[in-house]
């Protein structure tokens, strides 16, 4: 490990932005994680990030080889501050899914940092990003794209969506694109946003209790993050048990 | 005897004296006479389907007096009417008049604030309880425009409300094969495919489909009490007799009442009103039969008002 990845981060940093410094300080450095798919190769990794305290850190770093498939899914949602960083590089024909929620009320700062490279021609990159935020928590996406000259064929989706429970909760989204090939297809849609109150009254009246209809609603929001995961059903699960202690 | 059934419901009144069991029977067996003598030995008279001649507290729905501003603006102003069990009410009015606000305020939806006047529903305060409460208490309100809820499917969240509503009266909840079996019972009374109650609430339907979704999901949850707001709009000349023929079949019993909100007759040639009122201005300005819905169709409001 080289001395410039050993000198901590500060907020002039645009992938440390929002990040909470201090303690961030307490777990620094942070020693990468390599994952690398092999040549035609399929692999799926789901992490669940539900630390009781303090601060967690991680930096994936995933190279996928020509025409290989990576389908990532983290749920984010334990620590006062939890960062999960994923660099991702695509080689030739290669997809690569990132399918990720975040959950977090009181004072917690969870992020989701990704650079994904689209280093050679036909990648194909989608990333579902769903946020529900409550109390004082802070929720950040801040997402690159690169598609390097001469990837032409690229295909890129960022789909980038907060809810915030409560007026004192705070979404940061930045979908982000650096391009320098002709032929490309990169759509990002990015949106905050609070519940819908006819929705939920619509619900009550037919005798849902509010945290049940809550609960409901904010299930369907973040089922896209996890849907066709191979461990869809425990994601939603565990997101829905930390919804229900959030509401 | 001094017995005191005030704030009592009409079911509790019967139980109490130990004839509930006797009384549903007799109900069944559609024995007018039998029922009067049972309800004489708890106070109360059943007429020929259409009123409880009883103390204005036994009444199913009363409302006195009811003022309610939405965004600071007074929209009801000194609104009553009473319902008893048996009844099938119309409300007409022009448009902008209040109806769904009514409609609103009487399921709780926020925003609608009642700043004067009360709300009995089976003799307890309906205003002091949260919109899940009301439903659990027997009261459905069918929305004018039924809300799309991406991601949520019909039986899902029917399955939910109904067990939380069973909850709260002390029932057992429905299995999953249970609540099915139900579902497509009532789907197939309003002719409704089962597999859209498969699909996300109310996404994607067209305005008459989810207006027989509203009732298919009135069938589901067999409410005491059901204010239909519009239901009939939307609706093509064979969903109309269907839903109508759905609206009799689910709601017209001794013990359920219905209130219809709505612009024309032809919802009223299925479901026959025993009452008519014209709300107009935040207020009911007359009330009639059957035959007032007829005159206003011919005449106008202004010509009743
Ligand atoms: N959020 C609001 N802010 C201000 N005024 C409102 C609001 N919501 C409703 N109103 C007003 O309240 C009045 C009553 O509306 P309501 O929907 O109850 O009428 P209605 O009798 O149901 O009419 P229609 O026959 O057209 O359905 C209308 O004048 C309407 O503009
Ligand atoms: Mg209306």
């Amino acid at each position: 490990m080289n001395l410039a990845a050993l000198s901590m981060p500060t907020k002039s940093d645009e992938a440390f932005r929002y990040a909470d410094l201090t303690a961030l300080a307490g777990v620094w450095p942070v020693e990468p994680e390599e994952i690398t798919v092999p040549a035609g190769a399929s692999e799926a990794l789901s992490i669940v990030q539900d630390a009781a305290s303090g601060a967690v850190a991680r930096q994936l770093v995933v190279t996928l080889a020509a025409d290989a498939i990576f389908d990532l899914r983290i749920l984010n949602l334990g620590g006062a501050y939890g960062r999960i960083a994923v660099d991702a590089r695509l080689g030739e024909a290669a997809q690569f899914t990132l399918g990720a929620a975040q959950l977090g009320s009181g004072d917690q700062v969870l992020e989701i940092v990704t650079q994904v490279t689209h280093a050679a021609p036909d990648a194909v990159s989608r990333q579902v990003i769903r946020s529900v935020l409550a109390g004082h928590a802070t929720g950040t996406y801040l997402g690159k794209v690169a598609v390097a000259r001469g990837s032409n064929g690229t295909d890129s989706e960022q789909s980038v969506r907060a809810m915030l429970l409560d007026r004192t909760a705070t979404a940061n989204a930045k979908p982000e694109l650096e391009i320098f090939a002709d032929d490309v297809k990169c759509a990002h849609g990015c949106a905050v946003g609070e519940l819908d109150a006819m929705g939920l009254f619509y619900l009550e009246s037919r005798g849902l209790p509010p945290e049940e209809a809550k609960k409901l609603m904010l299930q369907a929001f973040i089922a896209e993050a996890f849907s066709g995961a191979a461990e869809e059903e425990k994601l939603q699960s565990l997101a829905l048990k930390r919804l229900g202690d959030m509401l | 005897m001094a017995n005191d059934y005030s704030g009592m419901t009409v079911n509790e009144r019967l139980f109490g004296a130990g004839l509930l069991d006797d009384y549903d029977r007799t109900r069944a067996q559609g024995d007018l006479t039998k029922l009067n003598e049972l309800l004489a030995k708890v106070g109360l008279r059943f007429e020929n389907g259409s009123h409880w001649d009883l103390d204005p507290s036994f009444y199913m729905l009363n409302i006195n007096n009811l003022h309610a501003t939405v965004a600071d603006k007074p929209i009801l102003k000194g609104l009553s009417l009473t319902i008893n069990a048996g009844e099938v009410h119309a409300i007409m009015g022009p448009n902008g008049a209040g109806k769904s606000t009514l409609g609103y305020v009487l399921g709780g939806r926020p925003g609608y604030e009642v700043t004067g006047g009360d709300v009995t529903f089976d003799g307890t305060d309906l205003l002091a309880l949260a919109p899940h409460e009301r439903a659990a208490a027997g009261l459905f309100l069918g929305f004018q425009y039924p809300v799309e809820i991406p991601g949520v499917s019909f039986v899902q969240f029917l399955r939910e409300a109904l067990n939380s509503q069973r909850k709260a009266r002390g029932q057992a909840p429905l299995s999953g094969g249970e609540f099915l079996k139900l579902a497509r019972e009532k789907a197939a009374l309003l002719r409704m495919d089962m597999d859209m109650l498969k699909r996300p609430v109310n996404v994607g339907f067209s305005g008459g489909e989810k207006k027989r979704a509203e009732m298919v999901q009135m069938g589901i949850l067999d409410p005491t009490l059901a204010i239909l707001d519009e239901t009939d709009s939307g609706l093509d000349i064979d969903a109309l007799r269907i839903c109508g023929e759905g609206i009799n079949a689910i709601m017209r019993k001794p013990d359920k009442a219905v209130l219809l909100i709505t612009h024309y007759q032809r919802l009223l040639d299925y479901v026959k009103p025993d009452f008519v009122h014209v709300l107009a201005g935040g207020r009911i300005i007359k009330t009639g039969g059957p035959e007032l819905a007829l005159q206003l169709e011919e005449e106008g409001y202004e010509a009743v008002a």
